[in-house]
Parts: C-alpha cells; structure tokens; sequence
C-alpha cells in the first residue's frame, strides 16, 4: 500500500513538473486543439449522407473524369494499361470530323429543336384546351399513358404503324394504310433518309413525353389566378389575346425548366434509335455511337472522346440548372 | 421547480444583435411574460432558455445548474409553440407519450401520466384521434398536455395563443392561468400581445430591439413605466403623446401645449426638467367635464366609438389624435370643441430625447 | 339555348382535342389489337379492319401472349425486371431518404455546395461512366449479376431522387424537429420515427417514378447485364427480340404490351402519386 502511494506521488510530482515546461504544454494545447477539431466534426450527419455520397462519387464522379482523360488514350480493353497508347487528339478528330459521327452531331440537333419544341409546344397547348373541357381528367390520361410506356413498347408500337408492305399487298402500318386509302403508294417510312426518318423517331419521342410537359404545364396554368383571365376578357381582349399576353408570359418560367428538362433528356435519346433502325438509314445519334464504339468494336478510347462530347453539350444546362437551383435556395 | 436566471443574455447573428445584454431573475414557481413588438428579441431568449439556440455571450442557470452547454432534453423544461408542433402521423396518446417513452419511462407511468394530463386539459376522449381530426383549440391542449406529462421544472411558451380566433384565446388564456394555479410550474411566456402579458403574467418583461425595457409586476408597468416606449405598449388604447414646453410658476412645473396648460401638483415637480417633453396621458385618465378649461386639453372631436362599457372619442391636438374613454352615457357631438379634465397625479413626462420617464 | 350556342362555339375546341386524343390513343389501341390476331390475319388485314366484325369471338387468340411468355421466355424476363426493379428502387428510396434529411436538417460545412453538386450531376450523360466502371467489376465478378445492377440504378438514381425527397423533407416545419429535440428525440430517432413517417406520400412518389424508370430501362441493363436469358430484364429481352424477330408482329406486340401491363397497372391505380411525384420536382410553390 505504501509503495503503491509513493509511486503515485512520484508520477504526479514527475507529471505536475512536465507540464510545466514548455513542451508540455504545447502538447497539452495540440491535444486539446485535435480533441475540439474532432468533435466539432459532425460525424452524424455526414453519417447519413456518406452512403449516397460513396456511390455517386464511385458511379458518377470518378468515372466522369476518368473517361475525360481516357478521351486522350488509344483503343483496347484495360483502363491505362501497357496497350493502351496516349494518342493525344486523334479520337477527337475522329468525333468531329468522321462522317457518321457528322451525321449523330447534325442528327442530335435535330432531335433537340423539334423533339423540345414539340414536347413544350404540345404540352402547353394541350394543358390550356384541356382545362375548359369537363372530361379533362380523360384525356389527360390518354395523353399521360405513352410516358408509362418505356421507349422499348413505344418503338414496337410506332414501327408497327411506320410498317411498309409492297403495293400488291394490304397495308398492316397505319401511316401507310392512310397514304393508301389517299391514293398514294405505300412508302418504306423508316428508310427515308435524311430526314422524313429522323422527324418520324422523334415522333415517337414527342409522342411519349408531351403528356410529362403538359402535366406540369397543367398545374402550373391552374395556379394562374381565374380572375387575371376573366379581367383580361372583360376589358375586352379575345382569347387569342389573353393567351399571348398573360397566359403565355406567366408560363414562360415553367415553360423554361421544362424545356430545358427536355433538351437534357434529348441529347441523350439511345433506345428509340437502338431499336427502330439501330442507327442505320442516317438516324444515328450520339448515344448510340458511343454505345457502338465501345461495346461492338471495343475502342474505348473514340467511345470515351464520344462520351465527353454529350457531357460537353449538356454542361451549358447543367450550369443553368445549378444556377436556378441556387437562387431557389437563396429564397429560402 | 427552479428559478431560471438569466445573466448578460447576449445572442448575435452576424452583425445583427438580436438580443443586448438581458439579465432577469425568475423566481421559481413565477409565470413570466415576454412581451413586446415582432422582432424584439423575446422568442430568441425563449430558444435560448430553451436550449433551441446558442448563446453568444452570457449565463442561463436552472435551478442552481449552468445550462449553456446543456442540450435541450437535458434541460428538463417542456415548451408549446406557437404552432403546436404535433407530430401528424402519430394520435394523440402518443404524441403525450413521445417525450416520455424517449426517456425510457415505464409503461404504466405513461399511461397514468398521459390520461391525467388529459383529463386536467378536458381531451380524455381524443386520445386515439390524429392531429388533423382536431380543433384549433384542442390542438393546442395536447401540445400543452405534451408539456404536462413531462412534469418538467420550467414551461416556456412560444406565443401559443397567436393562432386561436379571439374567443377562443380568451377562453384559453383562462385556462393557461388555472393550470398555473393548479401546477404552480416556473414558466416563461413569450407574447406580443400586451393583453395576454398583463393577464397572465406575475411579472412581465417588455422588450424592445433586444433589450428588456421593463422588468416587474404588470400594474406596475401600467402606473409606472420606466419610459415611453413601456407606457406606450401597455395599455389599450395606448396612452396619449402630446409635445410640451416646460415652465415654472410659483414653484411648480407648469406643462403647456396647443390645447392645454397644466400645472403639475407639488409633489410632482420636480427640478431637473428639459425645456421640451413629452406629456403622456391614457386615455381612461381624461375624463369628466372641466367648463373652466383648467386642468384639461382641449381637442375636437373627429370620431366616436361607442363601446358600451365606454365611449372612445378621438380628436387632433396639432397633429397628434388623442383618444379619450369616457363614460358611455356621455353624449359627444363630433366637430364639437370639449375640455376633458386631466388626472394630474397619474399623467406621465418622458424625455424627448432619452424616452425615460421623468416624472 | 344558352347552352346549345356553347355548345356550338366549343365545337372547334372539341374537334382539337379530339384528333389530340385520337392520335394519342390510336397507336397502342393498334398495338392492343394486334397482339391478340393470329399471325396469318395480321400479314393479311390491317387491324382497323376488326372493327366492322368487333365483337365476333372467333378472331381473337391469347395464343401469342402464351408464345412469347412461354417459347420466347419472356415470363422469366419479366421476373427478372421485378428482381432488377424492386431491390434496385428500395435501396435508392432508402439511402436518398438519408442524405436528404442531411442535407436539408443537419448542418454542416459544405453542405449546401455539396447539395448543388449532387442535384447537378443528375443531368451527367450515363455513357461517360460505364468505360471506367467496367473493368472494376468485370474484377470484382459484379458484371451480369444482380447486385451489380441494383447498385448501378441505386448511384445512378440518386441524384434525382436525393433532389425529391430534399424538396419535401425541407419543407417539414421546423418547430417539429425542435420539439423533437426537446422530447429528447436522437438525429436517427427523429429521421426515423418522425420525419420518415411524416414523409411516406412523397416516398411513395419517388418509389413509383424510380420504378418505372428502372423497369423501363435499356441502356443500363445493355451494359452491365449480358443478355443470358436468365439476368436478362424485360426490356432487353424485348430489343433482341426486335432485331431478330423483326417482322413477326404478332409476337412484337404481345411482347410490347406483356413490357406495358405493370407500368400501366401501377400508372392507373396510382396516377396520384405518380404526377405529384414529377410535379414536386419542376413546379416551385
């Protein structure tokens, strides 16, 4: 017991006289400093975002800028091993100056100006008609059920009206029924190249996702206050009036994100020319290409320059996006 | 039971000081009110005894603890909000019990505690319903009966009576005042209604930009406000301003207007007055018939309301409206001329600048 | 007579909505025709012609649907996209309902750059992951397997859904999180027994419009599911068998509709959630 005392005594009298000196305290004050860093650490909430952090930096970030740098090697199958070469610019010559890739680029503007125009365009009419109609609720729903529809069914469902039998037999496509029926010649839709084909994919896509702008647009019109339009119409202005002149200015925020939804959604369209014409007759796009590249001629490098090309046309929005949302937030 | 002292209460957001150097001693089993104009800082204290928001500089003890550091559910306080703050998807029952089960109490002692609560606040019969199903008023018993079960030593209420329709706060205010009687729990009761502070309030604090401008009992902010803004704020209809010059006559303080002169009583001058001031007077303290004009302010009548157990008459004095509440059966003819007599003792003189009272 | 003259003056108004409709509804009626013809009549006769004989019984075969469930193996490829879909949906419902209370209810630094990034990546084209992704879990032995594509369509979704449920759970008043914490309520407690009650229609919005998204997919399952009939989802089933049946229509469309029968089910008796769940996302207030 004794000795056990002494021998405390002696490590406090050691103790007390250290921290006197002057290392000791400054390891007593980097020890206090670390202890607060640490606490004032919230552990627990980055706790509950951690999960959802680890697999977008895994399945988003990281691949993101690999695949950038990746632009810049040759072809073959590993990420950076010995095959693969740095070939500095040449996947990108080939993405902007091959034929077909020529032919993606001219074809994705396309579908982004007509497939965005008639999406909000439709949509927008279709939400105003519609609210003066007792059986709105119907209609909206007829409209709705091609978005429910994956892009699979939708493009079984459009090559089957786009189909073409020769002029000796029935029609079975209903497009061609018609043509028919008007005295024409039944006509091969889907090999009109270069551009009956591509309007006729985008039709499909308008065709599936105007019921998504319009309901969105329908809600949005609703929240228009009724009075603003019956004043307008009692001071005399006709319809036509009231929908350029206050409808449509009210609408143009929603009107914005919507399209601008849209434009994102377009640039990258993959499966409706994956299954109706593969790409084939000038109707390739963008998304497919690269899918080409990389899975059926395995160059990784052209596919990865491919890939960077869609982020680089859809940053502008991505900023855009970003910027609206900031600002939404400031408004808090 | 505690007291709950509050020392050199400082709370800063930023650049902005919401609440300045606040100091008040609450004595254990007291109900104090909060009371002033939005955005003086009374809710930010509450928070801050509440644990709700963190101090910048200064001391909250409970009982005899230092509660700075403490977090909320250590605190053993309970609040109600102004918005009841029920938790939708559970009844009522459970919403009682929330507190408690956290806590790890017993089964039963929830039980006999919830039911209890209940029974005190009239809602035995809701305790199975949702939220939603509920009344405004019955809303705001659970939030209360929620406080209750929590036997804790301090109540804080974050203006709980700002969403019921006027009858129903009345009928509340009532009742929060027979459970104090009842419980006899120290509570703080943030406000901006001066009704609610004066009724309920054992000792109001009247706050202003953060800082507290009064702290005592309720009448005594009423006869003896320590400056303009207190008087002006307590008491409906709001006391009368009127500009003053300051003159002395035989000795005493002789106070001139447009539309009156009134010599101060003896025992009410005193020496050390600026030339200008300001003259407050309440509306309840002009009254009666004065043919002479002494002792009185002349006004014409602009408007009358009939109240029943008053009559508001309101004139301009140069371009102040003086309201006065007369006796109802007096009968006032509007654009007619009136002298109402002045009670001298109870009328007060605020500085122009300072805003203190002087006398 | 007032009404007859409106009547009258709406007459376009109708018309319009008519051919609107009618263009709308005309293809999968078609398509719905179709599926149930026998081959022989569908190579003869267009599917309008059924109209005139509507109601004759004879015409009218489940032959096709049996064909392709059973011969062409849709019906397993239609569990598979149960097996992809319901787990793939939940995990992402599960961990975005996390990071979304943090980020809308607990403070830290960063957190709301960090917010802006993630609700910003959702518009990164898919194509610019795959390449680097791949060969990881061609090492890691994920590469046509289940949990390998659940994780994908979790990461993949969940800048979207994060962007969802932040949105409603922000909304949450705050005095709720305050008297929680007052009654004592934990961050997990109050995330899990106040919040997530609280926030079950929004989550059920969310989980539809995940699913269907993830049932409807191609592009994922192309890429990290070979097309072995026994991984294979719907969806992918259905392509190949568009390129290799190409003009075998009365197996195309009963494989279309056989890919349509859930999406439409969940789209007619849930229509409520389904819209608010894209409406919460683009229209503000």
């Amino acid at each position: 017991m004794e000795a056990e005392t002494k021998r405390r005594k002696l490590f406090a009298r050691l103790f007390h006289s250290l921290r006197r000196t002057a290392v000791g305290r400054l390891v007593a004050r980097v020890c206090r400093l670390v202890w607060h860093w640490l606490r004032s650490i919230r552990w627990r909430s980055w706790a509950f975002v951690a999960p959802a952090l680890v697999l977008i930096g895994f399945f988003l970030v990281y691949p993101t800028v690999v695949t950038v740098a990746r632009s810049f090697f040759g072809r073959g199958v590993q990420l950076f091993g010995p095959k693969v070469h740095f070939v500095g610019l040449d996947n990108w010559q080939f993405v902007f100056t091959n034929e077909i890739m020529l032919t993606a680029l001219r074809n994705n503007a396309l579908w982004a100006v007509l497939f965005t125009t008639g999406t909000v365009g439709f949509g927008l009419i279709l939400a105003v008609l519609l609210d003066r109609v007792r059986y709105e609720k119907v209609v909206k729903s007829i409209v709705f059920i091609p978005a429910a529809i994956s892009f699979v069914g939708a493009s079984i469902v459009w090559k089957f009206i786009y189909a073409y039998r020769p002029a000796n037999l029935e029609q079975i496509g209903a497009l061609n029924a018609v043509v028919v029926a008007l005295g024409g010649e039944p006509v091969g839709w889907l090999l009109q190249r270069p551009w009956l084909n591509n309007i006729l994919l985008i039709v499909v896509g308008i065709w599936m996702w105007t019921g998504f702008c319009m309901v969105i647009f329908s809600a949005a019109y609703k929240n228009i206050p009724k009075q603003l339009l019956e004043a307008a119409r009692i001071d005399g202005a006709n319809e036509w009036r009231v929908f350029r002149r206050i409808i449509l200015p009210l609408l143009a925020p929603t009107a914005s994100v919507v399209a601008t939804t849209m434009v994102v959604q377009v640039l990258k369209v993959f499966d409706i020319v994956y299954v109706m014409t593969n790409g084939n007759f000038s109707t390739e796009v963008i998304a497919n290409r690269m899918y080409k590249e990389a899975f059926l001629y395995g160059n990784y490098g052209r596919a990865s320059a491919i890939a960077v090309v869609l982020l680089i046309l859809i940053v502008p929005f991505m900023i855009l996006n970003i910027r609206r949302f900031a600002a939404q937030e400031r408004g808090r | 039971m505690a007291e709950v002292t509050l020392t050199n209460i400082t709370k800063r957001f930023g650049d902005f000081t919401a609440v300045d150097d606040v100091s008040m001693d609450i004595e254990d089993g007291k109900f104090t009110v909060l009371v002033g104009p939005s955005g003086c800082g009374k809710t930010t204290t509450l928070r801050m005894v509440a644990g709700l928001e963190e101090i910048t500089e200064g001391e909250i003890k409970i009982g005899e603890r230092v509660v700075n550091r403490v977090p909320p559910k250590d605190r053993d306080i309970a609040m109600v909000f102004q918005n009841y703050a029920l938790y939708p998807h559970m009844d009522v029952y459970n919403n009682m019990a929330f507190g408690l089960k956290l806590r790890k109490t017993p089964k039963a002692e929830i039980k006999s505690r919830v039911h209890e609560a209940a029974e005190l606040l009239g809602i035995e019969d809701k305790l199975k319903s949702k939220p939603r199903e509920l009344s405004g008023g019955q809303r705001q018993r659970v939030a209360v009966g929620r406080a209750i079960v929590r036997n804790p030593k301090v109540f804080l209420f974050d203006e709980p009576l700002s969403n019921l329709d006027a009858k129903l706060r009345v009928q509340m205010r009532t009742e929060l005042e027979q459970l104090h009687h009842k419980l006899r729990t120290t509570t703080v009761y943030v406000t901006h209604d001066q009704v609610e502070a004066m009724t309920l309030g054992d000792r109001i604090a009247v706050m202003k930009d953060g800082v507290v401008q009064q702290y005592a009992p309720p009448q005594e902010t009423y006869d003896h406000p320590t400056n303009q803004f207190v008087a002006g704020f307590i008491g409906s209809p709001a006391m009368n301003f009127l500009a003053a010059t300051v003159s002395r006559r035989d000795g005493t303080v002789v106070l001139a207007g447009t539309g009156f002169e009134l010599a101060l009583p003896a025992h009410r001058s005193r020496d050390a007055l600026p030339e200008r001031v300001i003259l407050g007077v309440r509306p309840e303290d002009l009254d009666g018939p004065s043919p002479d004009g002494d002792d009185a302010i002349t006004l014409t009548v602009s408007v009358t309301e009939q109240l029943g157990h008053s009559l508001l008459v309101y004139g301009d004095v140069d371009e102040a409206q003086v309201v006065a509440s007369l006796d109802p059966h007096r009968k006032v003819e509007i654009d007619s001329t009136i002298h109402l007599r002045v009670n001298l003792d109870t009328l007060h003189v605020f500085d122009p600048e300072t805003m203190e009272t002087l006398v | 007579m007032m009404n007859a003259k409106k009547l009258i003056a709406k007459t376009p108004l109708h018309v319009a909505i008519f051919v609107f409709a009618a263009i709308w509804a005309i293809p999968t009626l078609g398509l719905l025709i179709t599926s149930f013809r026998d081959p022989a009549s569908i190579a003869g006769s267009g599917w309008w012609t059924i109209f005139p004989r509507l109601l004759s019984g004879g015409q009218y075969s489940l032959e096709n649907y049996v064909g392709v469930i059973y011969s062409e193996g849709l019906g397993r490829s239609f569990l598979n996209s149960l097996i992809i879909s319901v787990p793939a949906t939940a995990i992402s419902t599960f961990i975005a309902s996390f990071a979304a209370f943090g980020f809308a209810w607990m403070g830290f630094t960063g957190r709301r750059t960090l917010f802006m990034v993630v609700v910003g990546l959702m518009v990164i084209p898919l194509q610019m992951t795959f390449i680097p992704i791949l060969p990881i879990y061609n090492k890691l032995g994920l590469h046509g397997t289940f949990p390998g594509i659940w994780l994908a369509h979790t990461a993949y979704g969940l800048p979207l859904t994060t962007y969802l449920v932040h949105n409603f759970m922000a909304g949450i008043p705050k005095d709720l999180f305050d008297s929680a914490a007052i009654d004592g309520a934990s961050p997990l407690r109050t995330f899990w027994n106040i919040v997530m009650p609280i926030s079950i229609p929004a989550l059920a919005s969310v989980f539809i419009f995940q699913f269907l998204w993830i049932w409807n997919d191609l592009l994922v399952s192309l890429v990290y599911l070979t097309a072995q009939k026994s991984v294979a989802p719907l969806m992918l089933s259905i392509a190949n068998l568009v390129t290799n049946r190409g003009q075998d229509w009365e197996l195309l469309t009963a494989a279309a509709f056989v890919s349509m029968a859930l999406p439409l089910v969940v789209f007619f008796s849930l229509q409520r959630y389904f819209v608010r769940g894209i409406l919460a996302g683009s229209v503000k207030g």
